[in-house]
């Protein structure tokens, strides 16, 4: 598919914003969705809802096939061994949450440790601070390198025998720096900890494989790779979601409920309490036909190339600073700046007046950004359906935002 | 939206405050010290007022932020100097009824934070505007 087909499969950008065509450069924070996804969430809603794992009736059966086959799809996407180690949750969020609270919380015992990274999003921080006052497991941080990469000398320094989780992003959603956690992995397992990975930011972009990869956990959302918010993906080694506790109790995740005792069901079932996010699933089902149909590899190629051009043609404006590495063949893409005294906001509302989506604030790295001695930065993310125009369009709106606040300073 | 209407959010008055804060700093030990922060953007302000009586006889601010907040926490400790608490708080009120785009009796004298009125319509821009206001606000109300 070229990009001016792709283009066409997502109806949300024909159209404008501000009296400009929308330039939509806001894909970390969420992806725009194809026609596919957008039909197939339509189709279940109008052809086949009903709940799943307990009609007897036709339309039961049929959800429960759409609800299990995208599992199918999701285990097939990853190359996980077997669907019982696919948990649909809300997000990535959720679940990190659940390793967190269910594994960190009966594994977890005081001195032991976990260790994360100062790039991490809030969502892999603030499980494991809980979790470590909960338990008195000490949460230590990997420091970066000067362009924001981590070494994996510093992994083999902080990662020691009290080790007990370790848990990185494959993908900084601020540096786009591309983690290397098959080696971050290896040196875990050497220590005896277990590998948990937040993909929330790798998963759209890049070919994801949690065998080679090696990890125990991997976490990722749907709503970021084509598909619907409100769905995600645990994926986990199943002999240590065998012997993992639930943490939401319920209707669907039973196998008999006496009086005083309840036993579960099986993998992945006993983690998904109350009635599913069916359609949800069914959508990321969707996403996940498109983005295969299109190829991970391409998707990953064409973003580099934008990446490339962003970091050229942004590095020619005068007074911007890009954040990370300046190498393309480091990162994803996705390109974090300042503009001179320009506040990150004030960069978004000038650009959006010209119908560019950017995102401006903390981007949910409150320690990154402090690590950045920054308050806040602006972000341009990319997509499979961005285009090198669309980069000339953020430059020369980023010239006359300059020039805007000229007078200011 | 044409520069036009981008004008309407960065009036002159705006950007003078941003570029030369009034009271800017922060006052002795023994006043009011409010912190704030905007946890969706990373802007914050730390507040220091200083009362006598039911008056608000000193205020300074200090934080980051972009020119909205900034320029506002400049605009209203310029403001509230010298008004009593009650009359304050008042103008808080009516603060945040421009924000919504809603009427406000106009017998008050707004003075430069009429420039502010346009931020009402940039809705992803109100809570910039507003965050100096809420710190003032929860100040004088604890009092």
């Amino acid at each position: 598919m070229d990009i001016h087909d792709i283009r066409q499969l997502f109806p949300i950008l024909h159209q404008e914003v501000n009296g400009k065509p929308l330039v939509y450069l806001d894909s970390a924070a969420t992806s725009q969705k194809p026609v596919q996804v957008i039909e197939a969430i339509d189709t279940y809603y109008r052809e086949i809802n009903s709940n799943v794992h307990r009609g007897v009736h036709t339309l039961g059966t049929r959800a429960t096939d759409g609800y299990e086959g995208a599992r199918e799809k999701v285990r097939k996407f990853i190359n996980a061994k077997s669907t019982e180690e696919i948990i649909f949750t809300r997000g990535t969020t959720t679940a990190l949450n659940t390793v967190a609270a269910s594994y960190g919380r009966a594994n977890l015992h005081e001195g032991d440790e976990i260790v994360i990274s100062y790039m991490e999003h809030h969502s892999n921080i603030i499980p494991w601070q809980q979790v470590a006052k909960q338990t008195g497991a000490v949460l230590k941080y990997l420091p970066l390198q000067e362009d924001g990469t981590i070494s994996l000398e510093d992994v083999r320094e902080t990662v020691t025998s009290n080790t007990k989780i370790v848990s990185i992003m494959q993908v900084s959603n601020v540096l786009g720096v591309v983690n290397p956690i098959k080696d971050i992995a290896k040196i875990a397992h050497e220590n005896g900890a277990i590998m948990v990975v937040d993909g929330a930011q790798s998963t759209p972009h890049l070919k994801v494989d949690v065998q080679d990869l090696d990890c125990d956990f991997f976490a990722f959302s749907g709503h970021k790779m084509c598909g619907p918010t409100g769905i995600g993906v645990l994926y986990g080694r199943k002999q240590l979601l065998e012997n993992m506790e639930p943490i939401e109790f319920g209707g669907e995740m039973i196998d008999f409920v006496g009086l005083y005792e309840s036993t579960w069901k099986e993998l992945p079932w006993k983690f998904e309490g109350g009635t599913p996010i069916i359609a949800g699933a069914i959508g990321l089902g969707a996403a996940i036909d498109f983005l295969e149909e299109v190829g991970l590899d391409q998707i990953e190629a064409h973003e580099h190339r934008l990446a490339a051009y962003a970091i050229e043609k942004m590095s020619a404006v005068e007074g911007l600073t890009i954040f990370g590495p300046k190498e393309a063949s480091k990162r994803a893409g996705l390109v974090t700046f300042n503009l001179d005294d320009v506040h990150p906001h004030d960069v978004a509302t000038v650009l959006d007046a010209e119908g560019i989506a950017v995102r401006a604030g903390h981007h949910c790295a409150q320690p990154l950004m402090k690590w950045l001695k920054q308050s806040a930065t602006a972000r341009a993310s990319f997509y499979l359906y961005n285009t090198e125009e669309e980069i000339d369009k953020l430059v020369s709106g980023l010239l006359k935002t300059k020039e805007y606040f000229s007078d200011v300073f | 939206m044409s520069s036009n209407n981008l004008d309407t959010l960065y009036r002159q008055v705006i950007m003078d405050h941003y570029k030369n804060p009034r009271n800017k700093g922060v006052l002795a030990d023994d006043s009011l010290t409010i912190n704030m922060n905007n946890p969706t953007c990373g802007d914050r302000i730390q507040l220091t007022l200083k009362l006598e009586g039911d008056k608000v006889i000193d205020a300074k601010f200090e934080g980051e932020g972009c020119s909205i907040s900034m320029s506002s926490a400049s605009m209203m400790t310029q403001a509230i100097k010298g008004r009593n608490i009650e009359d304050a708080l008042k103008l808080s009120e009516v603060f945040s009824l421009i924000m919504q785009g809603k009427d406000y009796e106009d017998d008050i004298d707004l003075g430069d934070i009429e420039a502010l009125q346009g931020v009402a319509k940039f809705p992803a821009r109100i809570k910039c505007a507003t965050l100096a206001w809420k710190a003032m606000e929860k100040g004088l109300k604890e009092e």
